[in-house]
Parts: C-alpha cells; structure tokens; sequence
C-alpha cells in the first residue's frame, strides 16, 4: 500500500496554479482586483477630508456695531463658517437651520454693543446643526478660541479696562437636534441606507446572473415570459424585502435606542422607494453585465465603496473637498 | 409559402461564433407528426441549430418557417407552441418539482393550472417526487421532470435536446412510447441523440457534422446512401484477424464487438477479396447489413477529412 501523504507540496502548487490560471482567465475579477484598491486611495487620499471648511452660517443680527462687525469678519476669516446670508428674521434663520441649508445660525443679540460696552457680558449665540456632531465639532471649537480675542482689539481706550483676564461676551452654543451628542442618532437612521443599499444592489446584481450561470435563463428564454416580466418579477420581491428591512431598523431604532423620529412616516416610506428601486435598477444592470456571480458581486462592492465612503455615513457628508 | 403539414421549414441556416463558424447552411423540413432525429459528434452543432429553430439565437443567415412562424421576425408566436428541452438541466433546483412544473404553467398561462401539472407529474410517474427539491432527483429524474415541463402546455412541437442522456432503458423506452403516442396525436418531435437504437426509431434523421449537413432521410435510405458492405467475422482469435486485416486495402471500418468482428468498406468487390484468404483460416463469416452505427462513423470520417 502507498502511504498518503498528509500534505503534498505538489497537491498544494497544483491548487494554486490552477487558482492563478482561473483568475488570468477572468479578466473582469482581475481588472476588479486592480481596480478597488485604487479607486479607495483615490476616495481616501482626495475625496475625503477631515477637517470641513466653509460651512454655510447665516447671521442673524438686527446690531449693526463695529463690534458685531469683527465678530462676523473673524469667524469668516477662520474659513470654517461661510456667510450665506445675513437675516434679521429670526423664523427665517430657524428654517434655514431646519432645511439643512446653513450648519450654524449666529446669533448677535440687539443689544450686544451696548451690553458689551457696560460689560454685562452680552450672550453670542451659536446654533449649530449637530445631527451629525463631528462635521461641527472643528468650526465650533474654532469659534470658541477667537471670539474673545477678537473683540480684545475693538475694546481699548475708555473701555480698555474691560479686557485684562476677562472674557467680554458669554459665548453659547446650541447643538440642535441632538444636544446630547448621542451617536446612535446619528448612526441608526444612517444605517438603513447602508443596508439597503447593500443588500438591494448585491442581492439584484445575483438575480440575473445567477439564472444564467445555473442554466435556468435557457429554460426561461424559451417561454413566452417577456423581459419587462422578468425584470419586474425580479425586482418587486426585493422592494417587500427592502421595506421589511426598512421597518425592522425603524422599529429598532425606536424601541431599542429610542430616536426620535420627527416628520412624517408616510412620506419617509414613499421617498424610499426610489431609493430602493434605484439601487435596484443598479444591481440589475450589474446582474446583466457580470458573467457570473463573483463578478456581479465585485461589481456591487465597486459600487458600494464609494456610495458608503461619500454618503456622510463613516465620514460627515462635509468632510469631503468641493471640487 | 409551405402547406400546412409541414412544421419546420428552413433553410440555409447558419451561426458564427467569433471566426468560427458552427452551422454552416443547413437546411431542415420536418413534416406534421413526424419523428424526426438529429445526429451527429460532439461539437457537430445540433444544439445550436436546435437554439435558432426555438428563437434562443438569432441566425447569422438563412430564414425558414417554424409552424407557420417566421423564426427570426415571429419568434414569440413560435414559443407558444414549442416545448424545448435543454441538453443542460434548466429547471430550478431550489424548487420542487411540483413547484418547477407550476411555474412553467403559469408561464404559459395554462387555465386549469392544477389539473395539468397533477397530469404531468402522473404522466411521467413523479408522484412520489413530487415534493423534492428538483436539485435532489437523480439525474434520469431530472431528465424526466424536464421532458414533463417541456410537454406542460401541450406543444404542437417538441424540440428535445438529448432527453434521454442518462436515462435507464426502461425509461427511455417508455419515453419513446410517449413520444410515438404523441406523434400519432399530430405532435411532431426533434430529437437530438447519440444512440443508434433511438435513431432507428425514429421516422426520420439528419446527420450533422461539423456544422454541415451531410444526410437525411429515413433510416434505410440513409444506410442505402452511404452503399457500405458489412461481413461479420468469428471464431478465432478476432484480434490478430483484425491487425491482419488492416494491412489490406478496402476496409473503412474495423470494429470489434465482443466475439465477432464487424468489417465494412465501400467497395465491396475488393473487400469481398480482401477477406477471402481468412476465411478459409478458421473465422466463420456472414454477409451482414449495414448498421446505422457503421454508416454515420463512415460519414464523421469523411467529414472530419476535409
Ligand atoms: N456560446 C458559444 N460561444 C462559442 N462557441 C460556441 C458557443 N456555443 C457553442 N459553441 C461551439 O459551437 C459548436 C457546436 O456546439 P453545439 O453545442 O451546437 O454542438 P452539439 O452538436 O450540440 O454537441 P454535443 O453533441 O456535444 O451536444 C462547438 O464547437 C462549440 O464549441
Ligand atoms: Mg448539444
């Protein structure tokens, strides 16, 4: 009797061979392989930064003083806030807060310059849209640093008494929306558009090529079923199982982390449905361009990456360069 | 315009893959009714023909006529009422057969849904299957289950791609019963095989090589057309008969089966000399006819000559 042998370094290089032959073979992997990697760099290395300027700040002062002056000129000059508008209508600030067009309202009180003068250390309101707390973080410990050194130059002569060791206004700062920084506000309703864009995309981009990898597509072409019925029949399944994976983290986020949910949910469900028929119609394409499922699924995660990288889920939507 | 008894009709059909090109020409009438067989290697190019009578690929060139249907402009008319059978398993074997058979039946918009697939599956014996995922049957039970989807919406033509590969005798024979009780309803069938006994059943053949149309007809008019002579020879030990032999001229074929030794050749005058000195040596032999076998290893030899 021959003794077999626990490990051959035989078998072994006959198995990686025939892996490496299997991969030349599939350019599409291969091409793939090269592909991500670079496409990561190019999405960390440039796309990505941490540190987010020029967020859109609206003024709202009815205080028209040299010193209200500095104060916006300086926070300017910081580069992290953008001044968008300047409003004396303080509905008009709240709405832009809450349509998510400025990041921060500044808040200069009418009585600032004649607070500041009489040193009763006036309140400097900054109302920052912290839903997601560390686009703002930067800007507003930015803010924290010069607002007393700027007024420091305006305060001299008769009321340069008022500055040694001494702050002249009494800065404030409201995170809105999530004033206890709490991340599962952040993360939880951030996750229902990563799992259904997972598995929307992954799982459709499988639909087609799978048919055809398994032979079944040669049996389905010969019947009368027309593509627009299979493409349909494809695609209507996964919108159930999207709105169940919908409901589920809704479901979770209020019982077990307790997020609020504001606004109404009829529109959050029909909304998302072009979300989840998008990437549906994505995973689809893929499935008819992929010769076979391991490319479909590479091509999902090409997709993916930066879908997830630039969403503002791992990274603040901020936090990336305008080009 | 062709008359109503003829189901299929086309002619000069070819199909390139890249450079190479697989049916070259080739040109088929199948009447109503009939059995109608198709031979040939592996590689010869069957399926594919069979793929372009069923509007599963577009011809690169001819045209021809499929139950009344043009097969490249009317190819959805023409799916309604053909039943093809792939050469691969193409059901879904994460389903069950009843589930696979139902599917099918609502593909086609069968009526009364439930009745035909319980007639299906009692047709062809699956009862006891009928629960089981189609990836578990066996393969003769898979061949089976796909021959029943394929029958499921009462096809006026069934275009079956090797349906008995692997099926035991019974069920072949059971098979070809069906498919004769069929063709006596008006059904026609073309089926594509490799064995010689199925062949002969069959009311008609074409022979494919290579792409190339070499032969049709019925059975004998095949064997009649290629004009081979066959003598059996035994006794004695059959193979050194055979090196002996194949230093002669006008031999084609040298085969043994088992104990007897098949010789066939063309030219039957000096292959009848060829042999006479060894039939004084102890080997009995017998003027035999021709098989089908003998006539169509004859054809792919030639084919594959030039
Ligand atoms: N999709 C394809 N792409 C390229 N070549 C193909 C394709 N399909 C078939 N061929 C080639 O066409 C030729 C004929 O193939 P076909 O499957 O029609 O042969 P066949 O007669 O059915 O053979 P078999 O008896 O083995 O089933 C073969 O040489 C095959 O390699
Ligand atoms: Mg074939």
């Amino acid at each position: 009797m021959t003794l077999v042998r626990i490990f051959s370094a035989r078998r072994l290089v006959a198995m990686i061979i025939k892996e490496f032959r299997q991969m030349r073979r599939d350019r599409v992997t291969f091409a793939m392989m090269i592909c991500i990697p670079l496409m990561q760099l190019i999405l960390f290395g440039f796309a990505i930064n941490s540190d987010p300027k020029n967020l859109p700040t609206a003024v709202l002062t009815a205080d028209n003083s040299p010193f209200s002056r500095s104060i916006i000129s300086a926070i300017q000059n910081s580069l992290y806030f953008k001044l968008v508008k300047q409003l004396t209508n303080e509905t008009e600030a709240q709405r832009l807060l809450t349509l998510g067009q400025v990041q921060f309202v500044l808040n200069i009180p009418v009585d600032f310059s004649r607070k500041l003068i009489r040193g009763e250390k006036p309140v400097l309101l900054l109302q920052a849209d912290a839903s997601d707390p560390a686009a703002v973080s930067n800007a507003v410990a930015a803010i924290r640093l010069l607002a007393g050194p700027v007024l420091e130059r305006d305060l001299k002569g008769i009321l340069g008494d008022l500055r040694p060791g001494f702050t002249p206004v009494d800065l404030r700062i409201h995170p809105m929306y999530n004033p206890e920084n709490i991340t599962q506000y952040n993360i939880v309703p951030g996750l229902m558009g990563v799992v259904l864009t997972m598995t929307m995309v992954i799982i459709t981009s499988l639909a087609v090529t799978r048919e055809r990898e398994r032979g079944t597509m040669e049996n389905l072409l010969t019947t009368p079923v027309r593509p627009l019925e299979v493409m349909l029949g494809k695609l209507i399944p996964y919108v159930v199982v999207g709105y169940l994976q919908m409901s589920l983290i809704i479901l979770a986020a209020r019982v077990l982390f307790r997020v609020p949910l504001e606004g109404s949910l009829v529109l959050l469900y029909s909304a998302s449905l072009l979300f989840i028929g998008a990437s549906l119609a994505v995973g689809l394409t893929f499935s008819t361009l992929a010769k076979n499922q391991l490319q479909a699924v590479q091509m999902s995660f090409f997709f993916f990456l930066p879908s997830i990288l630039l969403s503002g889920f791992m990274f603040p939507f901020q936090f990336r360069y305008s080009f | 315009m062709t008359d109503e008894s003829t189901i299929i009709d086309v002619q000069g059909l070819v199909k390139r893959f890249g450079h190479k090109t697989v049916v070259n020409g080739v040109s088929l009438k199948v009447k109503r009714g009939e059995i109608y067989g198709f031979l040939g290697p592996n590689g010869s190019g069957k399926t594919t023909t069979i793929r372009m009578l069923c509007g599963l690929l577009r011809p690169d060139g001819g045209s021809g006529v499929c139950l009344g249907w043009d097969i490249i402009r009317e190819s959805t008319q023409i799916k309604f009422q053909v039943g093809y059978m792939a050469q691969r398993f193409s059901l879904y074997e994460d389903l069950t057969v009843k589930e696979n058979l139902d599917f099918i039946a609502n593909l086609y918009g069968i009526r009364s849904r439930r009745e035909a697939v319980d007639r299906a599956i009692e047709r062809i014996r699956l009862e006891r299957f009928s629960n089981q995922l189609a990836g578990t049957l066996s393969g003769g039970w898979k061949q089976r289950l796909a021959l029943a989807c394929c029958m499921i919406h009462q096809p006026k033509l069934l275009l079956l791609d090797e349906p008995t590969a692997g099926v035991d005798p019974k069920a072949r024979r059971e098979f070809w019963e069906e498919v004769h009780k069929l063709a006596g309803e008006g059904i026609t069938s073309m089926i594509s095989t490799h064995y010689m006994d199925e062949a002969e059943r069959c009311h008609r053949l074409a022979y494919i090589a290579y792409g190339n149309l070499l032969t049709s007809g019925t059975a004998e008019q095949v064997v009649a057309g290629e004009n081979l002579t066959t003598w059996l020879a035994n006794g004695g030990n059959i193979h050194a008969l055979q090196e002996r032999l194949q230093g002669l001229p006008a031999w084609d074929q040298i085969v043994p089966f088992g104990n007897t030794l098949h010789v066939s050749g063309k030219d039957a005058e000096t292959l009848e000399k060829s042999i006479t000195p060894f039939m004084a040596a102890g080997y009995r032999w017998t003027r035999t006819t021709t098989s089908l076998e003998e006539v169509f290893i004859s054809l792919m030899s030639r084919a594959g000559g030039d």
